[in-house]
């Protein structure tokens, strides 16, 4: 399982495209909205964490049709399928793999951006956690989704449109904890929410997601 | 396979698997049909015309308090339709019995109308009501995020070419949209307070709706559930008339190469 994440993660980062594109997005995203809002420190401060999260999850969508496509194309998606490793064990790590080549530099990069967006300054930190939680859900789920689709010539838009209501929740916690700690109030509730909802998804969806892959290659 | 046979007949289930056989599936809804159709009309005609023309206007509301009797039937089998479609792919990926995918996949498009008709009414009530077409309250957020699934379910369905891979991964896709559909709801509850006001047709009669309002529209939610299962058996047996035709072009297929 080791070896297929830093396969993975080798695959990544020297296609090209997958590590850097997302968190390009994810600043294109941030740069547009002020231009799209206006310029006003007060507007842009209030909606910055809103902002961030919808951003991190769109740049997030961007790369997950690559979590098993390229594999299932080239038949080294059959071979895991027999290889000893269960195929739950190989979906989870296929999203660990995204997460760490995707949702980490959102992770990182958010609080930097969040200046950007002319976060007050215990804002920055809340971004950086509240990501840090969620985050991982994204990818998880998005795996689900990208395990639905993976036989699917045009799966891309199909993807989003399975994913994106699936996101919900997660969007609605993580953003309301960043917006509630940016506020200053307490922000304890959603926080663990967006955790609860991680950690199920991670416990959860390798099974549903390795299912659909063993319907997908039968 | 002895042990197998005398477990299936001693199962009290019995009635609703003879529905699992296509064969018996049609000759049963065939029977059943022009009477489901027979009672929907009935009760939704008694029970819309009882509550369009014999009841009061309520006090504040004026005549739009009427709209109820479409609104809240169509929002509630919005949800009991999703519901029955997770109970019909639990039953398709355990028993594997066809008729339950088809119901699935039939269902999925009564309930993508019943929750668009219950945000149009709603929208319409909600302008002279609350002054609004639509604000972000956690029921209407909710509808549309129901709404966003049903979209999900039929594009899966009508994405994948093979029909049982097809009726797998949409029930998959079920099961797993009706637990993040179920945690939507409660984010959303957390996430906007709400113009609704609680539940005004609990059993325990603490807020309920006046009697005047409340017997029709009883019958207005039998409608629609008639109207649902009716709908459900007419588009399942397409579905199934469909499969046989899809089953029979390929055996001409096969002949003719």
């Amino acid at each position: 399982m080791i070896a297929l994440l830093i396969r993975d993660l080798r695959l990544s980062v020297r296609a090209g495209g997958g590590f850097g594109l997302g968190l390009a997005f994810f600043l294109i995203v941030t740069i547009l909205v002020p231009f799209g809002v206006g310029p006003e420190a007060e507007i842009l401060g209030r909606i910055a964490p809103g902002i961030l999260w919808v951003g991190a999850l769109l740049a997030c969508l961007l790369s997950l049709d690559r979590i098993f496509q390229l594999d299932f194309e080239d038949g080294s998606l059959d071979l895991l399928a027999t290889a000893p490793v269960p195929m739950e064990g190989a979906v989870a790590m296929k999203a660990v793999a995204h997460w760490l080549v995707t949702g980490l530099p959102l992770t990182l990069a958010a609080p930097l951006f969040g200046g950007l967006m002319s976060m007050e300054a215990p804002g920055h930190w809340w971004m950086f956690l509240t990501l840090l939680l969620g985050t991982p859900a994204l990818s998880m789920i998005g795996a689900f989704g990208a395990a639905l689709t993976v036989g699917l010539k045009r799966g891309g838009l199909l993807l989003s449109l399975l994913v994106l209501p699936l996101y919900v929740p997660t969007l609605i916690f993580g953003a309301e904890a960043a917006a509630r700690g940016t506020a200053g109030l307490d922000a304890s509730t959603p926080l663990l929410m967006v955790a609860g909802i991680t950690a199920g998804s991670v416990a959860l969806l390798p099974f549903a997601a390795a299912a659909a892959l063993r319907i997908n290659l039968r | 396979m002895e042990d197998v046979r005398t477990k299936q007949a001693k199962d009290g289930w019995n009635w609703l698997w003879a529905w699992a056989n296509p064969v018996k599936f049609m000759a049963l809804s065939g029977k059943a049909l022009p009477w489901v159709v027979g009672l929907t009309v009935v009760t939704l005609a008694v029970g819309l015309v009882w509550g369009f023309f014999f009841t009061p206007e309520a006090i504040n509301f004026g005549s739009s308090v009427k709209i109820i009797y479409v609104h809240v039937p169509s929002a509630m089998m919005a949800i009991n339709i999703w519901v029955m479609m997770l109970v019909a792919s639990l039953i398709w990926l355990i028993r594997r019995h066809h008729v339950s995918a088809l119901a699935a996949k039939a269902a999925a498009l009564v309930g993508v109308v019943m929750t668009v008709i219950a945000l149009i009414t709603g929208a319409i009530w909600g302008e002279p009501m609350w002054g609004t077409y639509w604000a972000w309250d956690p029921r209407l957020t909710s509808f549309l995020v129901l709404f966003l699934f049903y979209l999900g379910y039929m594009a899966l369905w009508a994405a994948i070419e093979n029909p049982d891979t097809a009726a797998d991964l949409t029930s998959v896709l079920a099961i797993v949209g009706s637990v993040f559909a179920l945690l939507s709801r409660y984010a959303v509850n957390f996430w906007n307070q709400g113009l609704h006001q609680g539940a005004s047709l609990s059993l325990d009669k603490e807020e309920n709706v006046a009697d005047v309002y409340w017997q029709p529209l009883v019958i207005c939610l039998a409608g629609f559930v008639l109207l649902f299962i009716a709908l459900l058996l007419v588009r399942t047996r397409t579905e199934v008339r469909k499969r046989r035709i899809h089953a029979l072009e390929m055996r001409e297929r096969m002949a003719d190469a």
